[in-house]
């Protein structure tokens, strides 16, 4: 899997796409096991959507794609990087996976377009002009072209989360994590961001994303996997998964996020 | 015959002012106020000090506190650094120093870097290098601290959405944490500068020439050669406020903007 590429257009032009291949991931805090042998893969192009209830291991899991957490066992192959490998180059890799965080976690102290070119500039070594060219296209793609001087206490959530994958954009990336990219965004807002999410699939983009939206899993996903106690209980075209699950687990979680008088308990 | 609230709060009010005024007459009345104005308030006999003040013991004492708050805030950084490494030896290093260095007064580290240090090597070292090594290194013990707390400040997400765009550690560190750090640390830093103004005076163990007064020396220096009494001290202290409240003000105003940025 890890040789595998794919190219597709998009409108930032020709871009590479990786796959992700995870093979018996484990991943302990303390005795406390949170990962207990995940094997799961993304081929490039393709969008998973990783449900479950809050500590599942869902967002453990995506945060080992790109070594935010240090996996125990097991492997990952994010395009051409085998990221359990101790002497992988990290920084190289990350260029290559755009992550998108539940808090946003834009940089307060720079403006829009700021945020989008720092990495740009000091990272991947961009002239500032080109920098910002790229920077303000991809600020135009999530419809914020005109706040690029806004700094980030000046915007609503889901202006700052869509400048978080503006952000991200900007290095080109050939992955797409998403970390409960709408779950701390008020109601009005979540819509601007998942229809952004939504075009980006349709541009080709390998994405990874954690959500409680069951509405955009089934919309947009290739595929759901579903994740209950550390383990994926079960996977499978999203729209099988989330209209006819097979598992206990699966049904019971579904009928409780579905339900609309059932309240939800925020991770 | 019970009072009302409103009552109450008039009779402590008028209790309050009574005993301020009361104070106050007791205070004037044992003032010795002949001697006070021939030896303290003697304005008159300070016209010598102007403009030298200025041009000896201001800028003197603005020099001196400078050098030492940018040793202070490199050391500071520094130490800061050592602090929050994973590497044992080095936390170990930093709050050795920093307790080391909280804990003596600031007078003794200048006499040992007036003194001891010229002695055990035999170098001669200018004033000014003294002012900068011992008040810096007492300021950057002090810094450290504030710029911990200040780094620590700085959301962990910052990190990590720095890192997850390909940013090395130390490359996060400069462009994206320590910056957020600094607007965190403004107001207690200059708080520090007002310290290290203070501080700055403590030069007066060593030896100085004329030119290297700064203000508590050059009012000192007033003392026995005018004929004032206390006065020239008074002028003196009167500009480490034209120093120090400005920078206060600031501090205040510091601490207001980022009151209003946090999110």
């Amino acid at each position: 899997m890890n040789d595998v590429e794919i190219h597709s257009r998009t409108q930032s032009g020709r871009v590479h796409a990786a796959g992700v291949a995870i093979k018996d991931l484990r991943k302990s805090y303390g005795s406390n096991e949170v990962l207990k042998g995940i094997s799961l893969d993304v081929a490039p192009g393709e969008v998973v959507c990783l449900i479950g209830p809050s500590g599942s291991g869902k967002s453990t899991l995506l945060r080992c794609v790109n070594l935010l957490e240090q996996p125990n066992e097991g492997s990952i192959h994010v395009g051409g990087f085998d990221a359990t490998d101790p002497d992988v180059d990290i920084d190289k890799m990350r260029r290559k996976v755009g992550m998108v965080f539940q808090q946003f976690n834009l940089f307060p102290h720079l403006n829009a377009l700021r945020n989008c070119t720092i990495a740009q500039t000091k990272v991947l070594k961009r002239p500032q002009a080109e920098a910002d060219k790229i920077a303000r296209a991809n600020l135009e793609r999530v419809g914020l072209g005109h706040l690029a001087d806004r700094f980030p206490d000046q915007l609503s959530g889901g202006q700052q989360q869509r400048v978080a994958i503006a952000r991200a954009l900007s290095m080109d990336p050939e992955l797409m994590l998403f970390d409960e990219p709408t779950s701390a965004l008020d109601p009005e807002t979540v819509g601007d961001v998942l229809s952004v999410m939504r075009n980006l699939a349709k541009e080709g983009m390998t994405m990874l994303v954690v959500t409680h939206e069951m509405g955009f899993a089934r919309e947009v996903a290739d595929r759901v996997v579903f994740m209950d106690g550390g383990v994926v209980v079960e996977e499978g075209v999203a729209e099988h998964v989330i209209s006819s699950p097979t598992q206990g687990r699966t049904k019971e979680f579904l009928r409780r996020v579905l339900d609309p008088t059932h309240i939800e308990i925020a991770e | 015959m019970a009072m009302t609230a409103r009552q109450r709060a008039r009779v402590s009010l008028y209790v309050q002012a009574g005993i301020f005024v009361v104070a106050v007459a007791a205070l004037i009345l044992a003032t010795d106020w002949k001697t006070l104005t021939t030896n303290v308030f003697n304005f008159g006999k300070i016209g010598p000090m102007f403009p030298d003040i200025f041009f000896s013991g201001l800028k003197n004492t603005l020099i001196y506190t400078f050098l030492g708050f940018i040793v202070g805030l490199s050391g500071g950084l520094l130490l800061a650094l050592m602090k929050l490494s994973s590497f044992p030896l080095y936390r170990w290093i930093a709050t050795g120093y920093i307790e080391f260095f909280r804990g003596i007064p600031a007078l003794l580290v200048f006499i040992a870097f007036g003194y001891g240090v010229p002695l055990a090597f035999g170098v001669q070292w200018n004033v000014a290098v003294v002012v900068m090594v011992s008040l810096g290194m007492v300021a950057a013990a002090y810094i450290a601290e504030t710029l911990r707390a200040g780094l620590q400040a700085v959301p962990k997400g910052q990190m990590e959405a720095a890192r997850s765009l390909g940013m090395p550690q130390w490359r996060a560190m400069v462009t994206i944490v320590i910056p957020q750090a600094f607007r965190i640390v403004l107001p207690p830093l200059t708080n520090e500068v007002i310290l290290l103004t203070k501080d700055s005076s403590l030069i007066y163990v060593l030896g100085l020439t004329a030119a290297q007064y700064e203000l508590t020396k050059f009012g000192r220096d007033g003392i026995s050669s005018l004929g004032a009494g206390l006065t020239p001290l008074l002028v003196a202290g009167a500009f480490y406020l034209v120093v120090t409240i400005p920078l206060s003000l600031l501090a205040r105003k510091f601490e207001s903007r980022s009151a209003r940025t946090k999110r």
